[in-house]
């Protein structure tokens, strides 16, 4: 097999590139939206690759980067309160919230459980009956399905000590949100594969119907990132922007049926905050009133939390609007790196300060 | 976090509602209730936590071949 490196796909990307960068007199701006394809991108060298023509932006697909710190500081109260075990996905242990994080609380005694599926931590509650146990749902439309099918389990297994703290969004609004900034001015997106994999292509639509902007669904190869950027660049040059599938072996017009109505299921559309963002209306799930029962925001009282400002000039709200880079920021690998992470971006391993300090680019 | 990895469905198990499934060599048990199509032994399904959520078509290389050519034919016209 041919080697992506080495492939007439990357050559002839690259010089197509580097025509449409002089064509147009400047770098071509496009984002990558999804945490994931910041890895591939970072990890693989294509960031670098195509350095001289494109500036590759992260933007706001990182579940835990986005998370408000309110919300980390709820999902740290519900960790003090006593025969309550948290459990979570790896990437939130050690997100800093105002005051703490959950490695600390677990330091400090508290009981937090990693899995890597919410089923697991459905298993985990049936077989320790005496403790409730809270999944902390973070992830956008990839993840809620799953969430909502672990939901329907517990109710069909009659397991009544679970219940999910949803933190869940979905991404369309945002991406409004951050198309409508007149500061950022991209020339085109490269599109989340998997969270397409259930909205299908429709739910994007909006990209080039409301926004004129190229975009493209990738995969995860580098070989569907470069065709991704190739198929970008073609739609600038013909000045034909629409919303194209490069992740074919996955992605349809329509997605996943049947998630998507598992999503509605149990989940209904909430005003929610987002890191960087602020309130963003309609771009949360939250827990419909028939499954309250496993909803840990109505289970357990919580009180308000106040937005403690933390001024320890971590920029990570700027860097999930593709508004500045990480190593703008003054703290990046000076003092804050994975071990001691000053801002979630730093802590996810999706995180576009954890990718370049891993991968330099 | 939208991480997706890639197995082969080994054995459907007989409720329908998981899978064993082989990828790149660790075999282990899936849910495959929120797929929205069928799955059999030998399909290539995409496992994001636990849960299969899509099954891989056959990826038409003719399609990649003819981007290519799309690009090189712009880069004739300059």
């Amino acid at each position: 097999m041919e080697k992506w490196n080495e492939s007439d796909l990357l050559r002839e990307v690259i010089n197509l590139a580097r025509k449409v960068r002089e064509r147009m007199g400047r770098k071509i701006k496009l984002m990558e939206v999804c945490g994931t394809h910041t890895m591939v991108i970072s990890k693989s060298g294509i960031r670098a690759l195509f350095a001289d023509s494109i500036e590759l932006l992260s933007g706001p697909g990182c579940p835990v980067c986005v998370t408000d710190q309110r919300d980390i500081d709820r999902v740290i109260f519900f960790a003090r309160k006593k025969g309550l075990t948290i459990s979570t996905f790896g990437d939130m242990i050690k997100v800093p919230g105002s005051f703490s994080s959950l490695e600390k609380e677990r330091a400090k005694g508290a009981n937090v459980e990693v899995f890597y599926s919410p089923l697991d931590s459905l298993k985990y509650a049936e077989k320790h009956p005496e403790r409730e146990v809270v999944f902390i749902g973070v992830g956008f439309e990839t993840t809620a399905p799953i969430v909502s099918h672990s939901i329907l389990l517990a109710k069909e297994w009659g397991i009544k000590n679970f219940s999910v703290l949803s933190l869940h969004k979905t991404l369309p609004p945002a991406m409004r949100v951050l198309l409508d900034d007149p500061e950022l001015s991209l020339d085109g997106l490269i599109l989340p594969g998997h969270v397409c994999t259930i909205t299908g292509r429709k739910a994007f639509d909006f990209v080039a119907r409301d926004f004129n902007l190229p975009s493209c669904i990738s995969g995860f190869e580098p070989e569907d990132v470069i065709e991704a950027i190739g198929m970008v660049l073609l739609q600038i040059l013909k000045g034909a922007p629409e919303v194209q599938i490069g992740y074919r072996r996955l992605v349809k017009e329509e997605g996943n049926v049947k998630a998507q109505k598992m999503i509605e299921e149990v989940f209904e559309p909430c005003s929610v905050s987002w890191r960087g963002f602020g309130e963003i209306p309609e771009s949360g799930l939250s827990i419909r009133e028939e499954y309250a029962d496993y909803d840990a925001s109505r289970k357990f009282e919580l009180p308000a939390i106040e937005m403690v400002e933390r001024k320890n000039g971590c920029i990570c709200g700027e860097i999930i609007k593709g508004k500045k880079k990480p190593p703008e920021c003054k703290l990046f690998e000076k003092v804050c790196n994975p071990s001691e992470p000053y801002g979630p971006c730093m802590v996810s391993q999706e995180g576009a300060c954890s990718a370049y300090y891993h991968f330099g680019v | 976090m939208c991480l997706g990895i890639p197995a082969f469905v080994l054995e459907v198990r007989e409720d329908e509602k998981s899978a064993l499934v082989d990828s790149n060599g660790a075999i282990f048990t899936v849910q495959i209730g929120i797929l929205d199509e069928k799955v059999k032994e030998g399909d290539c399904v995409i496992i994001h936590a636990g849960f299969a959520i899509g099954k891989i078509e056959r990826e038409e290389a003719e399609e990649r071949r003819r981007l290519i050519e799309e690009i090189m034919a712009y880069g004739k016209m300059e």
